[in-house]
């Protein structure tokens, strides 16, 4: 495949800034987790295209491990929205505006 | 060929996560998600990482969004829980800061010299991949099984059951 890494790095850091504007726009928790993984998607590719660009594996293999640690952290995250619907009924971030209880 | 596929793949995958993070119902919002995954992971397939292809398939799509998609059916979200408003108050500054964040990025790359440089083409078998992942990475592989157990735990006492009140003070 021949393209310019260029456009590789353009479409990871598209992706990137697509899922800092849904963390930044969004106001309902899973949005925002979602947003977070679109995020973490883009630095895969980034990471994927410049394994390729140096025929080197390391990036591969950051890839995965960055996959395991997004795994961990979705299941901590979506077990404390579970926590907080629980709690207060509403996954709007705004409800949680107090450092009290 | 492949180049002409790279390009459909990624303005897909951008399509679609664009869908997703406007839609208002978080499920169809998951839905776009995963074809977004899909998209990508034939990303990661053109550019020589067949293994990361699969895992993002299995790993994301069918672990992760799943997991997504039982919690907030678990939790029977309403889809309409967005702040009022004009739409533009809210997404108008958001993509302004993104827009000229990724124009900053790209002018960045494009003036880097070596920026036309192409990338050639590349397959890592999941021989290589398998060797290089538990030789010279196991150390990484340990603390990330690590990890996983704290995540696991952390998930477990997060997500406990309420516990009664105990009554205070003796009364018998």
């Amino acid at each position: 495949m021949i393209v310019p890494l260029t456009h590789v790095l353009a479409f990871s850091g598209a992706l990137f800034f697509l899922g800092l504007a849904c963390v930044l726009a969004r106001r309902n928790l899973i949005m925002i987790l979602i947003g977070v993984e679109i995020m973490i998607n883009g630095a895969g590719l980034a990471l994927a295209g410049g394994s390729a660009f140096w025929q080197n594996i390391d990036g591969q293999i950051l890839v995965i491990l960055l996959m395991a640690l997004t795994s961990a952290e979705v299941s901590i995250s979506l077990a404390m929205v579970v926590y907080l619907q629980r709690r207060r009924g509403t996954l709007e971030a705004n409800a949680y505006n107090e450092m009290h209880g | 060929m492949a180049t002409i596929l790279f390009y459909i793949l990624g303005f897909t995958a951008l399509a679609a996560t664009l869908l997703c993070i406007t839609r208002r119902n978080p499920v169809h919002a998951i839905i776009y998600l995963v074809n977004a995954l899909f998209a990508l992971a034939l990303l990661f397939y053109l550019l020589g990482a067949p293994l990361v292809a699969a895992w993002e398939v299995i790993i994301y799509a069918g672990a992760i969004m799943v997991l997504f998609l039982f919690i907030i059916m678990m939790l029977e979200l309403a889809p309409d829980q967005e702040i009022k408003g004009p739409g533009w108050l809210r997404w108008g500054p958001v993509l302004l800061l993104s827009l000229v964040l990724l124009a900053c990025t790209v002018l960045l790359m494009v003036a880097d010299p070596g920026s036309s440089q192409e990338v050639p083409a590349y397959y890592a078998s999941p021989r290589t991949f398998g060797y290089a992942l538990f030789k010279q990475y196991a150390l990484a592989v340990e603390i990330v099984s690590f990890q996983l157990l704290f995540a696991a735990v952390g998930a477990y006492y997060v997500g406990r059951p309420e516990q009664r009140k105990k009554p205070k003070g003796g009364t018998p």
